[in-house]
């Protein structure tokens, strides 16, 4: 076991070193670059929008829930929303997510390719495969991740505020004036920070599982879901060792 | 000119080539043959360099392959063509964005002249109609067929084919021989193919290679076969009743012509 992970390691670390070499021609790159952005960026917003508005929205109903203190102060709630929201949920939650959609897709991806031998006739033709493949998809995501979790960010506070308005539980103001108690703009740089993390690993792990799929059909969709468990795990893990580092007063 | 000198590969402990030396001669159309586990598509991989080989040496006009660094490596690939067994065509691009692919890659022309070529090349596997079409769109032959015109798009000097007739009906099959045979001849490239049809051995066979567990069995062209006394060989090329009547047959006709040509010389 110990030693299947040190092998799987090991070939994902050469996986990455060997991305790096001269591009056979700079505009293909660019175009593929461009490609991978509009796919891991363009093509998550919709699942983005729709979930970080209802994480929002059941956080602010779950602290009004928890938070029935009188001498507690609605504005609270709202200071509670944007912590947890900036903190754990936004990076946290939508890169669950996106390594479900963007995981799986770039591993089936890159596993279709291999089983049908396209990446063999790159090869052939004398194309890095690592470097015009994967590394575009990794730079992709090191871009348009950290985009779609502060629209993410924004989308889960607002989602907040409108669930606060409609359910009676806080007003606007209140809302307004919680959001700007304790504001930490290390916050956001913690979240930040993350969520390049989390890229990376949303990007890189997949396209290792796919890139190294043997078999057929069967095998790709084992990858595809290999790949996706653990990139969560790692996300999970990571989320840990980076709050235990990063967040110590 | 690519030639095989002592080459061995193994997986773990199980050997596939234990030592092949062979000779792919340039402007012909040379053929790998053998039963399925004879080790032809590993040889292919290892000549192209998809797979590492253990020992010996691959030279290609005399520059040792398998001994090269990266980047001279790279040179070498991009005079090579390929026909993929499922033709490896692009999925999500349409044929003309499949065949222009290569050039758009290694090629400085202007998007006019890659256009052309394109054209040029679809036009002689006669797919022009077929150019905005996805792969998921056209046939297995034809699929082989832009995968020949993609081969050739950059001019390659060696053309590799990985069973180009498997799947497809016997007429289409002999289209796609007739094709590389052409293709070959006319731009006098080293062509290696890999097959099991007998077709393609008759009819292409310039120099022939029959592998037999993994070993060099036997060696000639395909005029040799009719007459060749190997027993492994003729098992494998006229494996059925009507095969070998039709050997027979070819031998009486091959004798008769030279009866005629030796009575025309005394006359």
């Amino acid at each position: 076991m110990e030693f299947r992970f040190f092998h799987h390691f090991g070939s994902y670390l050469l996986m990455l070193k060997g991305m790096f070499s001269r591009p056979e021609n700079m505009k293909m790159y660019w175009k593929e670059f461009m490609r991978q952005c509009v796919d891991i960026g363009i093509g998550s917003l919709g699942i983005v929008f729709i979930i970080s508005l209802f994480m929002g929205a059941v956080t602010t109903v779950q602290i009004a829930y928890q938070l029935v203190s009188p001498i507690i102060p609605k504005a609270t709630i709202a200071q509670v929303v944007r912590d947890t929201i900036i903190l754990e949920f936004a990076p946290t939650l939508t890169c669950i997510v996106l390594a479900g959609v963007v995981g799986s897709k770039i591993a089936s991806e890159l596993g279709n390719m291999r089983v049908s031998e396209q990446i063999d006739a790159q090869e052939i033709m004398g194309i890095n495969t690592r470097g015009y493949l994967i590394m575009p998809k990794i730079l992709a995501s090191l871009i348009m991740i950290p985009c779609l979790i502060c629209i993410a960010g924004f989308l889960g506070i607002w989602g907040g505020l409108k669930a606060g308005e409609m359910g009676g539980i806080l007003s606007a103001d209140q809302f307004w004036q919680g959001l700007r108690q304790e504001w930490k703009p290390y916050n956001i740089f913690f979240a930040l920070f993350k969520s390049f993390v989390f890229a990376f690993i949303i990007a890189s792990v997949p396209s290792y599982y796919g890139y190294n799929v043997q078999g057929g059909a069967l095998e790709i969709g084992k990858a595809s879901t290999r790949a996706v468990v653990v990139t969560c795990v790692l996300i999970l893990f990571m989320d840990y060792i980076l709050a235990a580092i990063l967040l110590q007063n | 000119m690519i030639e095989l000198v002592n080459i061995k590969k193994a997986f773990g402990e199980k050997v596939i080539l234990p030592d092949v030396s062979a000779v792919m001669e340039t402007g012909k159309v040379n053929l790998i043959i053998g039963s399925s586990g004879s080790g032809k598509t590993v040889m292919m991989k290892c000549m192209v360099g998809l797979m590492e080989i253990d020992g010996g040496k691959i030279l290609y006009d005399g520059q040792d392959f398998t001994n090269m660094p990266e980047q001279e490596r790279k040179n070498v690939r991009r005079q090579i063509g390929m026909l993929f067994q499922g033709s490896a065509l692009f999925d999500s691009m349409t044929v003309e964005q499949n065949v222009m692919f290569p050039l758009d890659m290694f090629s400085k022309s202007s998007v006019k002249e890659k256009k052309a070529r394109v054209m040029e090349c679809l036009e002689r596997v006669q797919l022009k109609d077929a150019a905005k079409k996805f792969p998921a769109e056209i046939s297995g032959g034809m699929k082989k067929r832009v995968g020949i015109a993609r081969a050739i798009v950059l001019n390659p000097k060696y053309l590799f084919c990985d069973e180009p007739n498997s799947g497809l009906d016997p007429q289409t099959s002999l289209l796609i021989d007739k094709l590389i045979k052409e293709i070959t001849h006319e731009f006098n490239m080293t062509t290696v193919i890999n097959t099991h049809d007998m077709n393609t051995v008759m009819e292409s066979g310039d120099h022939i290679v029959y592998m037999y567990q993994g070993r060099k069995q036997w060696e000639g062209s395909n005029k040799d076969i009719i007459f060749s006394k190997d027993e492994k060989l003729n098992d494998f090329i006229f494996a059925s009743d009507f095969l070998r009547d039709a050997k027979e047959m070819r031998q009486m006709e091959m004798f008769q012509e030279k009866d005629w040509r030796n009575k025309l010389k005394k006359d």
